[in-house]
């Protein structure tokens, strides 16, 4: 069983104990555990069940490379799926529920697949669920859908906040083992900016476990000095707990902190994510342990052999009492002599002929029980490890003997960590003799200045032992720091004792002639439940890229990326094909390089910050008076106000008609408003606009159209001219940032040399629509200007005072009313929106909201950007000729507008609907055509563009776009109805539905 | 995550600060260009693997364009400059021409 | 008429840092370009501010230049006082081409003070602020809209538009809250 050792444990505090559930079981664990050490001292050996077979799992690393061990964490608010309890710190009060399973850890129906296993090899899906199609979605899927798919999605808003921080450095190193200190030590000396990040909660990564001695010190020591030089440097700065996940172009560089996971609801955010720039990455993320590939490796209680270690070392935790350690190098025998001294029985077997290197010696003088030439030739054992046969290597997996233990430590070499180093294209070498991938120096990721971005260092570069890990790092350092254009400081490299190692074996199967019956209870994707066997058919079958096997077998697709399996699924994958392993290569390596919370990576951006919403200067008015807001582009505006007992669309109808019989006030400020200023303007506004706008009069308002340069109609508004070089530009609510920055684009870019300075003043002022007969006489009421007709006429504007407001009048009407437009600077706007309300009571006043608008343009026939247009129709199209100057020899769309297919005489034109029957014609709905298309589909002839209820007319109107349409009125058309249902028939009209005269608005 | 250095106020802007513009020095053809001329101009864009020109503005900081020479496939960038020009910078052409012996010009 | 009110009428929020909206402060964006007769006076005349050269920010006691872009600058005032100084750049640039507006309402304005006041910003903009020297003026990105902010007597100042004043103020907010140093 495993179990806490009585003495040790270098990262526990033995007097704070810490309670904690696992699967509503009450356990203890230490200050100082992951739930990981914490679990593996309560005997707790099986943690989940894996995707596929449902087999039992236990924890099998030490680390985030874990692929078994995931579990949920916390309760509601707090609840996160698929967390590692190797990455996870234990906590007082923390509760963890195992996954992936049902009912029950101890008793899975699902594990009924395992018994099946020879049923479902790789590409099982692809081949089987196939035929008959109907079944895919009633049987095949939902069944899928109940057994797959990994925890459950949390059901309560999470109870944490998140951040970001902006990071800047020019030297930034992941990893604080000791290769990232001496990096670090080395990068600080040069006085360059540094930042030093490590992914768990301790400095100098595996070096205090494996007993190096550095400087003639324990590790550990050096480690504190380390830490304490770099703290007295100002522009060294250092951070644990914080993971880079990703390097991307440019020296961008993802990290996510991890502030207070292990604190949680003590009033810190729970985590952080760091956006940085740096000029130069140093990768200083280790290595990690392969696995070895025996039948049963996955039986809970095989573990690698440096998690073993870990355990030991860091916990005082051994995961047995007996336990066989199974190598095919010498550093698994560090893990050996760790458990012998722990007073713990070990037995190594090691795939090697023979031994020569300091540590077998070592372990030999122990009295540690070696076998060589040996392999695991099958584990025994079922939720638990009590066994194992072990064979010749060479062999074809004869049992020789069998050792009774209860764990089983595995090593099967080490792979650097080089996913910062590919994920912006580093390219990697195969170093054969010491059976491992690393960073190809020739071909690094390049930076903005086309020279290396990363600098791979210590045992990521390969350089596995201390002594070499250390004065690789420090090299790599010095190459980074002048690649800065910094200089190299006074930064002594530290050095390490040098342990005389053997030389490792490869062995990726094992015992290396095993038959069929062995490699398929291989695994090699632990999590994925892909085995030798899996790998060797994809092979078989004719998959020869990595990348397709990939796929094909979901090798290295499950949460853990392939950390622990890639390279010896490729190497199986080589055999199989009977190529040289970096012939078959590795698969891509993309960020990020473990999993992050969607929390950290939203940020800030939740609840009213999820996004910047723009509200006017009389937002919290409408508010405050029941206004139902909705969005426009990113503002809020009043759809309408509805009062007690009213459905939205009555209190439309009553605004509607109480602003075409009364008054109606109208929140307009969303209105783009851009200034145009210079000698130039006039010719530069005729090239924006399709009409001329250099020839407006000083005081007067003009309508006008814009088009993009395909000549498609783009924005609307209406332009007044304020002085003779000085116009100011409407533009439609949404329409204002892109209409200026489509400006400034033509300005800046294609007539430079043209005198017009441009400013953007949509937010100066609130802008309030003042409509409906009695609109003259509530201004006359403020008084301080005179407002009749002949003082400021239709499409004339007046800057003045009302009621000692500073204001400019517009007399423009997008409702067909009499209409005042009145700009007042936005810190007084809600004061004078006020006081009109007020004095506008007993003329009938009533505010109306957005919808309101909507009906009261399209009873008059005016069309509204983004309803009638689309990108794909002209002003042409909407009978706008005249709006378009022929004169001009050219403005921006012209020569679009010339195009035969936009010239031709059949485009689909602007008409009004009538529906006979009085409905709403659905909006959206297609006029049909006789025949089908070449899809089957009925022919159409137009469409629905705006639909609406006219309480005026007190029927449904519509305007739409029709073949041909202005030379149809009066003829009948279908349209197809949205539903599905009966079609509605409705006759073709002029699309002005109201005061066709326009005698209300002229008055 | 692309860094430019706005030849503008010279700010060493990311990507998020900047907006797009899509290819540079295209020549407007108007009223009075043929069919194929305003093809060009419209709808023709390069799309090389390897050195590019292209327009970019610095929209959260000092709202000007600029124009930005860099390889496509490397992200390595040879330079920036000013909107306000028909064609890239002498210097600018040389610097890609040394770095890139092959490169067949930005026409 | 009314006394001009700014957008949050002067919300604060105290954390580890202080925010504070404040206003409403005048301000004029005046577009010419350097060298332009007439600008130095003018901006003289408006603020008694020199003119400040690329990314720079110039002050003269309450009032300051600052340098937006290579033919836009900020003027920056007492509300009250923008009438004047438009005139007083009117006439200054008389005859030459610029563009000079009252821009005071249409903007929000922000300080954040306090010893880690800069930490506040580091959480929402991409800028270096290592990089911003004192006498700068720097524009970039908050989170998700465009602002600008320089140094300023213990903390920063920062100037966004005046509709998203509430969005900014819970994006400082949020940064600043005590727990999050950085």
């Amino acid at each position: 069983m495993s179990a806490r050792l009585q003495k040790g444990g270098r990262l526990i505090n033995r007097s704070a104990r810490m309670e904690f559930t696992f699967n509503g079981k009450k356990l203890s664990g230490l200050a100082g555990d992951t739930l990981a050490s914490a679990l593996l001292a309560n005997d707790q050996l099986l943690v989940g069940r894996s995707f596929k077979y449902h087999r039992p799992r236990g924890i099998m690393a030490s680390g985030p490379e874990e692929p078994n061990a995931l579990v949920a964490l916390g309760e509601g608010a707090r609840f996160e799926p698929n967390q590692r309890v190797t990455t996870t710190e234990l906590f007082d009060g923390l509760t963890s529920a195992s996954q992936n399973h049902w009912p029950s850890l101890e008793f899975d129906i699902g594990a009924v697949n395992n018994k099946l296993a020879r049923f479902l090899p790789a590409g099982f899906y692809y081949k089987t669920f196939i035929h008959p199609r109907s079944a895919w979605k009633h049987l095949f899927e939902p069944i899928i859908r109940r057994s797959a798919g990994l925890g459950k999605p949390p059901e309560e808003a999470d109870a944490d906040r998140y951040e970001y921080t902006y990071g800047h450095a020019d030297i930034l190193i992941a990893g604080g083992g000791i290769a990232g200190l001496q990096a670090a030590l080395v990068a600080g000396a040069s006085g360059a900016k540094v930042l030093l990040l490590e992914q768990t909660a301790h400095w100098g990564g595996r070096a205090p476990v494996d007993g190096d001695i550095i400087d003639g010190k324990p590790a550990e020591a050096w480690i504190a000095q380390a830490l304490q030089t770099l703290g007295s440097m100002a522009n060294v700065s250092f951070r644990a707990r914080t993971m880079v996940s990703g390097v991307y172009d440019h020296g961008y560089v993802l990290a996510e902190e991890r502030i207070a996971d292990h604190t949680p609801g003590d009033g810190r955010p729970r985590k952080r994510l760091w956006r940085i720039r740096a000029t130069k990455v140093i990768a200083a993320t280790g290595a990690l342990e392969r696995p070895l590939s025996f039948a049963g490796n996955d039986i809970p209680g095989v573990m690698l052999a440096s998690a073993t270690r870990d355990y030991a070392v860091n916990f005082a935790v051994s995961p047995g009492e007996r336990t066989v350690v199974v190598t095919n190098n010498d550093d698994a025998y560090r893990t050996a002599i760790t458990l012998k001294e722990a007073g713990l029985e070990v037995t190594v077997v090691d795939a090697r002929a023979s031994t020569s290197g300091e540590l077998p010696s070592r372990a030999r003088a122990m009295g540690i029980r070696i076998e060589t030439g040996r392999g695991i030739v099958k584990v025994k054992g079922g939720k638990r490890v009590t066994g194992v046969a072990i064979g010749l290597q060479a062999g074809e997996g004869g049992a020789v003997e069998e050792i009774a233990c209860d764990a089983v430590a595995m090593s099967g070499g080490w792979s650097p960590v080089v996913h910062l180093w590919s994920h912006c294209g580093g390219k990697l070498i195969w170093d054969e003799a010491r059976a491992l991938f690393r960073p190809d120096a020739t071909r690094p990721p390049l930076g903005e200045d086309g020279t290396a971005m990363v600098y791979p260092a210590g045992a990521a570069n390969g350089a596995l032992a201390a002594a070499e890990a250390l004065s690789d790092a420090a090299a790599q350092a010095a190459l980074a720091v002048e690649a800065t254009g910094h200089k190299t400081g006074a930064a002594a490299t530290a050095s390490a004792d040098v342990v005389e190692e053997g030389a490792m074996l490869p062995v990726w199967i094992m015992p290396a002639s095993a038959g069929i019956d062995l490699k398929s209870k291989m695994w090699l994707d632990f999590q994925n439940d892909v085995k030798v066997s899996d790998v060797q058919l994809a092979a078989r079958e004719g998959y020869v890229s990595v990348e397709h096997t990939k796929r094909y077998t979901t090798l290295g697709m499950a949460t853990d990326q392939g950390k622990l399996s890639n390279i010896n699924g490729l190497a199986v994958l080589a055999d199989a094909l009977g190529e040289q392993i970096p012939r078959v290569g590795t698969t891509t390596f993309r960020p990020p390089y473990a999993p992050v919370t969607i929390g950290a990576l939203t940020g800030e951006a939740r609840g009213n910050i999820f996004q910047p919403l723009r509200k006017t200067p009389m937002h919290d008015w409408h508010l405050a008076h029941g206004a139902y807001m909705e969005p426009v582009g990113l503002w809020q505006r009043p759809y309408t106000y509805p009062r007690a007992g009213e459905t939205h669309d009555q209190a439309v109808n009553r605004e509607v008609l109480n602003t075409r019989e009364r008054l109606g006030l109208l929140d307009a400020s969303t209105l783009g408003k851009i200034l145009v200023k210079g000698p130039d303007a006039g010719k530069f506004l005729d090239m924006l606009y399709t009409n001329v706008m250099s020839n407006l009069g000083i005081g007067k308002c003009r309508y006008g159209l814009m088009c993009n340069e395909q000549g498609f109609l783009s924005d609307d508004g209406v332009v007044i001219r304020i002085a003779e070089d000085t116009w100011l530009c409407h533009t439609t609510s949404g329409g204002a940032d892109r209409i200026h920055g489509w400006m400034e684009d033509w300005l800046q870019c294609e007539w430079w040399d043209w005198q017009v300075y441009t400013a953007n003043l949509t937010e100066q002022y609130g802008q309030i629509a003042v409509v409906g007969p009695n609109a003259r006489k509530l201004l006359e009421k403020l008084g301080g200007m005179d407002v009749s007709k002949e003082a400021i006429p239709f499409m004339t504007f007046k800057d003045g005072e009302l009621a000692g407001f500073p204001v400019r009048v517009h007399r423009i009407s997008f409702s067909g009313e009499l209409s005042y437009e009145i700009a007042v600077p936005a810190s007084h706007a809600l004061a004078f929106w006020e006081l009109l309300y007020a004095e506008g009571q007993a003329l009938g006043l009533q505010t109306y909201g957005t919808e309101g608008l909507h009906v009261l343009r399209a009873e008059k026939g005016f069309i509204m950007i983004g309803d009638e247009t689309d990108g794909t129709v002209i002003p042409q199209d909407l009978n706008l000729d005249w709006a378009i100057s022929k004169k001009k020899e050219d403005f921006l769309g012209k020569r679009g507008q010339q195009r035969t297919f936009l010239a031709a005489k059949d485009r689909w034109k602007l008409v009004g609907f009538e529906s006979l029957d009085g409905s709403v014609i659905p909006d959206g709905a297609y006029v049909i055509a006789a025949g089908t298309n070449e899809y089957g589909f009925r022919n159409s002839q137009g469409r629905i563009t705006s639909t609406y209820h006219s309480p005026t007319l007190k029927r449904g109107i519509a305007m739409g776009l029709l073949k041909d349409g202005p030379a149809r009125m009066g003829e009948v058309v279908e349209f197809t109805a949205m539903t599905g249902g009966v079609s509605v028939a409705a006759k073709v009209v002029d699309p002005v539905f109201y005061d066709k005269e326009g005698e209300k608005q002229n008055v | 995550m692309l860094i430019l250095e706005c030849p503008c106020c010279g700010v060493k802007a990311e990507e998020t600060e900047l907006a797009p513009g899509g290819e540079a020095h295209l020549k407007r053809f108007g009223p009075g260009s043929s069919d194929a001329e305003f093809e060009t101009y419209m709808f023709a864009r390069k799309n090389p693997k390897g050195v590019h020109f292209e327009r970019w503005r610095h929209a959260y900081g000092c709202g000007k364009w600029f124009l930005a020479a860099r390889d496509t496939a490397t992200l390595e960038v040879f330079g920036t400059y000013p909107a306000q020009t028909t064609e890239p910078p002498a210097e600018l052409i040389a610097k890609i021409q040394a770095k890139r012996p092959g490169w067949k010009g930005w026409k | 008429m009314s006394d001009p009110v700014s957008a949050l009428q002067g919300a604060v929020a105290q954390g580890f840092a202080r925010v504070e909206e404040i206003g409403p402060l005048g301000m004029i964006t005046l577009r010419a370009k350097p060298g332009t007769e007439g600008l130095e006076a003018a901006i003289k005349a408006a603020t008694g501010c020199d003119l400040p050269g690329a990314r720079k920010i110039t002050h003269q006691g309450a009032k300051s230049c600052g340098w937006m872009s290579n033919d836009e600058f900020l003027l920056v005032l007492p509300y009250a006082d923008v009438a004047k100084a438009l005139g007083a750049i009117a006439a200054a640039l008389e005859g030459a081409h610029h563009l000079a507006v009252d821009v005071s309402d249409a903007r929000a304005v922000f300080r954040v003070t306090g010893p880690e006041a800069d930490q506040v910003l580091r959480k929402l903009t991409p800028a270096d602020l290592d990089k911003v020297e004192a006498d700068e003026i720097r524009r970039s990105r908050f989170a998700q809209v465009a602002a600008a902010f320089w140094p300023a007597d213990g903390g920063y100042t920062l100037v966004c538009f005046r509709s998203v004043a509430g969005y900014v103020m819970g994006l400082l907010t949020h940064a600043a809250q005590s727990g999050s140093e950085i």
